[in-house]
């Protein structure tokens, strides 16, 4: 049987859809509390907790700004390059 | 990169920037215990994530024409079942959860008919629609989930009208008539209620149906950040109310404690911006007395 259309998952072969972004997202680690709110909101599941706090990972960011508009405590500013 | 959230789905997908469905789709399959097959129905999140020669998928994955992600999914289920029947299963007898994700085109509209069947049929699988209100990936067409007023490429709003006048399909009483365990409304904007749904309907043995409110950034016409709060306002306005029906008993899981009025939702999108000229104040109120209605229907639903 011919798999003329099974494609296998692989990374390398992926967009980094950071090169999409005009503005960038900057995480306040002094004002960060570790809530997580923004993780699961993020498109591009580039958002981890590094030691209790966000951490970004601009390889796959947009820059849409999602993060910055649910942080409760203002912690991500959208900032231009 | 969080690799715990991307399991399922990963990044270096197409979607525009602020886009809502990746938060459901990762949402609802994070919630599965057991490994999960997914069939796609044509639409936004299936041309984003299968750009050739990428695969935003970890999960398998079938891409199908517009109408049949339920009929796929069934054949896919059924030939699973008997397999296993068979003992011909070469990775062994594993329990599987089959997924189906359409968006309101390919579920509402162009997939009712295989939707309907396979719901019928009792399979088991859960069909998640994602509903962003109109044919989003082809540039903003109407749909039957595009609501009252909304000014689409289809229901342009100018001199001669106001948007879209026909009211909204009711598809989850259009489900909730298959008589099948579990279905329920859901917002991208509540995850923890979205999340508890999907658990809810995974565990069903048998179909299960989850509609989930998924803003459109580029077609609603809103900044890209904004889409959490576009959905929160949806359910505090009781324009999206949440909502579960299980084993036909009406359940309302979250309720807003002070209604906002409809026009803080409306205001903020460009598709809704031509209702707010002295000429289309009528809209709008019809557009509160609609919502009101509907909600006080639901109401009376959940008393019985």
């Amino acid at each position: 049987m011919e798999h003329g259309a099974v494609i296998k998952h692989d990374e390398t072969k992926g967009p980094k859809t950071g090169a999409w972004r005009y503005m960038h997202p900057e995480v306040d680690k002094e004002k960060c509390i570790g809530c997580a709110t923004c993780v699961p909101f993020c498109p591009e599941a580039s958002i981890e907790m590094k030691e209790n706090k966000a951490d970004i990972d601009y390889d796959y960011c947009k820059g849409c700004g999602v993060c910055a508009e649910v942080c409760p405590v203002k912690a991500i500013m959208m900032k231009k390059k | 990169m969080n690799k715990e959230l991307a399991k399922h789905f990963f990044s270096g997908h197409s979607a525009c920037a602020g886009c809502a469905f990746p938060a459901i789709v990762r949402a609802v399959l994070g919630e599965a215990s057991c490994e999960v097959v997914v069939a796609n129905a044509t639409g936004c999140l299936e041309v984003t994530s299968s750009l050739y020669p990428y695969t935003a998928w970890k999960t398998p994955w079938i891409h199908n024409a517009f109408e049949n992600a339920a009929a796929t999914i069934s054949g896919v289920e059924r030939a699973y079942e008997i397999m296993k029947r068979k003992k011909r299963l070469p990775g062994g007898d594993k329990k599987i959860k089959f997924v189906a994700f359409g968006g309101d085109g390919g579920t509402y509209d162009i997939g009712l008919q295989s939707l309907s069947g396979a719901l019928e049929r009792g399979h088991n699988f859960l069909y998640v629609l994602y509903d962003n209100e109109g044919y989003m990936n082809t540039g903003n067409q109407r749909s039957s989930a595009t609501p009252y007023g909304a000014a689409t490429e289809t229901t342009p709003s100018g001199r001669a009208s106001f948007g879209k006048t026909e009211l909204r399909k009711n598809l989850m009483d259009i489900v909730a008539a298959h008589h099948i365990p579990y279905l329920a409304q859901a917002n991208v904007a509540y995850l923890a209620d979205l999340k508890k749904k999907a658990q809810k309907a995974l565990a069903v043995e048998g179909p299960s149906f989850l509609t989930v409110f998924s803003p459109c950034t580029n077609n609603w016409k809103f900044p890209t950040s904004q889409y959490v709060a576009i959905a929160k306002l949806a359910t505090e306005t009781n324009f999206w109310p949440l909502y579960e029906i299980e084993n036909g008993k009406y359940k309302i899981t979250s309720e807003p404690k002070n209604v906002k009025p409809l026009t803080d939702f409306l205001k903020t999108q460009g598709r809704f911006k031509h209702l707010f000229s002295e000429k289309n104040k009528p809209v709008l109120e019809r557009m509160q007395q609609i919502t009101n209605e509907e909600f006080a229907r639901l109401v009376s639903l959940t008393e019985k």
